[in-house]
């Protein structure tokens, strides 16, 4: 994001608050070394007089400077689109979204016949604000998408008809947030005209993944006309069928079980 | 989330880099589900995996909140499949990443044969894992397809510090992190091997393929890994 850099007046180092998706990885991610800060501060200033500079291990905080703030509404739902460890406190659901296709084995949530949509804006690594999703959300619910109902986003949705965020986080920024649905295979071309209309208008980019049941034969339906309209079928996420329901009195699923997948 | 889903470059760019991973459904087959999945950590450590992880704890290289001035100049390399694998302690995903499709084939053969009954996916170009799958018996449920980046493309970097940055899917390896990775490799500061493990560290998941790494980052630097 860009949100941490040196203050050329103070010469010290500030957090964007605007620009920060609260990710929390300058805490959890960065190695640390407890020392003092003065005298770190000090022997930077003193090599600066000779021009030169300590080159640090890059992952390394020697003073442990970071330290995690409780968040409040709107701010905290940066921290649960953008912190991978995070539960989503502000919108009920566990994880970044749903498992798409990677449980549909036992879920069933996407059948034979349709494909499951996974629209993620802000990936990779540049961010959005939510009124940039709100536009894509608004499109697609006029194209009568059915949005996924375990899924952060719908849950900030006012109305799932229109596709209307809640009005308090549109300018909040995450680092990237997911929109699912699940349409037909027949409707297939007719969402991809849509988020190929919408997503050159935003002020962010969109990684778009489509997934469907396959047949006898392990083949998958979309896949011709993905080839069809010119998209790259190379990589994707192959859901293998070895799950199964063991528990031994399962219970309606309710919400997907994943922190980071 | 779809953490290994948009890995950037082209289908040659591949061949080295290999995901499969497993997880549970909540009410489904979560019962007894950290077990099973210690299981699938230890039938995939025995094939060598780059890196595995799982997505609560973290991947076999991990920050640490004690260090002291000494490692910069010398820092112990204290990762391990064990450490992964006992801290499975509740259901989650967890994973491990090939850097051969023989490795891989052979793993899920394996994991076929302890049938745990969790949900196991490969993330991977998409014919070679149809193949694998095959070869191990296995025909395929479902396959979910990267389409790419759309929106304003210009706000994404080259292609070389994509092809690293995205090899953590949620995120946490920046751009201009990797782009300094690259830039300390032309100029002799650090190894590809150093930069790898230094980006391999911010990866929660344990997904990120620090020898894929090596290679990207020796081939965009003119160095060799």
């Amino acid at each position: 994001m860009g949100a941490i850099a040196i203050n050329p007046v103070s010469k010290r180092s500030e957090i964007d608050r605007d620009e920060c998706v609260e990710c929390y990885q300058c805490y959890r991610g960065m190695s640390q070394e407890h020392l003092n800060p003065t005298l770190v501060r000090a022997m930077r200033t003193a090599l600066s007089w000779f021009r030169m500079r300590f080159e640090p291990e890059p992952d390394v905080c020697p003073t442990a400077a970071f330290e995690p703030e409780d968040l409040i509404w709107p701010r905290n739902v940066r921290r649960a689109f953008s912190d991978v460890t995070a539960t989503h406190e502000s919108t009920g659901i566990h994880g970044r979204g749903t498992e798409e296709v990677k449980t549909n084995d036992v879920t069933g949530r996407v059948k034979p016949g349709q494909a499951g949509f996974v629209v993620e804006f802000g990936r990779p690594s540049v961010g959005v604000r939510f009124r940039d999703i709100e536009r894509m959300t608004r499109a697609l619910a006029a194209a009568r998408a059915a949005f996924e109902h375990n899924n952060p986003v719908t849950h900030l949705m006012v109305d799932r008809d229109t596709g209307a965020l809640n009005p308090e986080i549109l300018d909040e920024k995450v680092l990237s947030a997911i929109v699912e649905f699940v349409v037909p295979v027949e409707r297939v071309e007719e969402m991809l005209d849509v988020i190929e209309d919408v997503a050159p208008r935003l002020k962010t980019v969109v990684a778009v993944g489509v997934g469907a049941v396959c047949d006898e034969e392990g083949r998958s339906p979309v896949e011709p006309i993905l080839a069809r309209r010119g998209y790259p079928i190379i990589r994707g996420k192959t859901n293998l069928g070895l799950g199964r329901a063991t528990n031994r009195v399962p219970t309606p699923q309710r919400e997907e079980v994943g922190v980071a997948s | 989330m779809t953490n290994t889903l948009h890995r950037f470059g082209p289908k040659e760019d591949f061949q080295d880099d290999y995901i499969l991973f497993a997880m549970c459904t909540r009410g489904k087959n979560d019962e007894g589900a950290p077990e099973k999945l210690r299981r699938f950590l230890e039938i995939c450590a025995a094939h060598h995996p780059v890196n595995m992880g799982d997505g609560r704890e973290g991947g076999i290289h991990r920050p640490s909140r004690d260090l002291n001035p000494t490692v910069h100049w010398r820092r112990a390399d204290d990762g391990s499949y064990r450490k992964v694998i006992e801290g499975v302690t509740e259901p989650t995903t967890v994973a491990a990443v090939f850097d051969n499709l023989q490795s891989l084939e052979a793993c899920l053969k394996e994991v076929k044969a302890a049938d745990l009954g969790l949900s196991i996916n490969i993330a991977a170009v998409t014919d070679d894992a149809n193949e694998c799958s095959l070869k191990a018996g296995i025909r395929r449920h479902a396959v979910e397809y990267s389409l790419g980046f759309l929106g304003d493309t210009s706000l994404l970097p080259e292609a070389n510090t994509m092809s690293l940055s995205t090899m953590c899917g949620h995120g946490m390896v920046s751009h201009a992190f990797a782009q300094k990775m690259i830039d300390w490799v032309k100029t002799g500061r650090r190894s590809p091997k150093e930069c790898a493990r230094y980006m391999s560290r911010f990866c929660v998941c344990g997904i990120f393929n620090s020898l894929r790494a090596e290679r990207l980052l020796a081939r965009a630097s003119g160095v060799r890994g």
